[in-house]
């Protein structure tokens, strides 16, 4: 019962993650989103872990999060460059590598 | 994680303040309660994580996500913050397809995931901290190894790329 709550759980909070993804105009909002996504991910690895008592998938929960750290960290520095460069900090705006 | 009335209430309750987090953290206008809200979801993901007895992923939860993740963003949001006042941009765009969408996606993983049958219950003891950390320097010594070098290269990426440009400092 537990297993099937937190299942839905899961494919509920990615599925926010995408409606964010998709919708947001700024670039810090879309970051939030993608944390929504990877905490779905990182807590059906978890409830994996427990249902079928596996390490590994702990271990990949662990990457996650480390990952999900290096992402926010590289996002915001270029969402930073952007406000300098191009005084916006909505993603539809900063066209340059439009061919 | 046994099937018991309390641990089924407790993830039921932490379960709805995720989502309900979730559902602020992408449709509210004010970036900075979203990013609010978005700490109050890795507060209740950390919580499922002690129902299902990860208690290390849930303290590196706490200690990663809102200790650093949630702050860094909110950093950015208060820097960035004169020129999100400035835009006259609405907040979100293409609001009634983005729902079907992403409403169509759920339904789908939902009914395919209810309809498969699980085990119902744990299949043994629960992952131990002790074990994860003898997996991490023995079997997966490899992995953890490359994800330094990913931190190193993120770190140095990042102060690359927001250190202000001009001449190089002394």
């Amino acid at each position: 019962m537990t297993t099937r709550l937190l299942l839905a759980v899961t494919c509920a909070l990615f599925s926010l993650g995408v409606y964010g993804m998709l919708t947001r105009r700024n670039a810090i909002g879309l970051l939030l989103a993608v944390e929504l996504i990877l905490n779905a991910a990182a807590l059906n690895f978890v409830l994996f872990s427990r249902l079928f008592a596996h390490i590994h998938a702990q271990v990949f929960a662990l990457f996650i999060i480390a990952l999900a750290a290096c992402e926010a960290v590289v996002g915001l520095a270029i969402v930073l460059n952007l406000t300098r460069s191009a005084r916006t900090v909505c993603a539809d705006e900063v066209d340059l590598l439009r061919g | 994680m046994t099937d018991t009335p309390g641990s089924l209430l407790a993830a039921g309750l932490l379960a709805t303040a995720v989502l309900v987090g979730g559902l602020w953290v992408v449709t509210l206008r004010n970036l900075f309660r979203a990013a609010l809200s978005l700490g109050l979801v890795l507060l209740g993901v950390a919580g499922l994580f002690l129902v299902l007895e990860a208690e290390f992923l849930a303290f590196v939860q706490i200690l990663v996500y809102v200790g650093a993740i949630l702050t860094l963003i909110v950093f950015a949001i208060m820097l960035t913050a004169r020129l999100q006042t400035e835009t006259q941009a609405p907040a979100s765009r293409g609001t009634l397809p983005a729902a079907l969408v992403s409403g169509g996606l759920c339904g789908l993983l939902v009914t395919v995931t209810q309809r498969l049958t699980w085990p119902s219950g744990p299949a043994g003891e629960a992952v131990t901290t002790a074990a994860l950390g003898q997996q991490f320097i023995t079997r997966l010594v490899l992995p953890f190894e490359v994800i330094s070098l990913v931190f190193v290269a993120a770190i140095v990426g990042a102060i690359a790329v927001a250190a202000r440009q001009g001449r190089p400092s002394p």
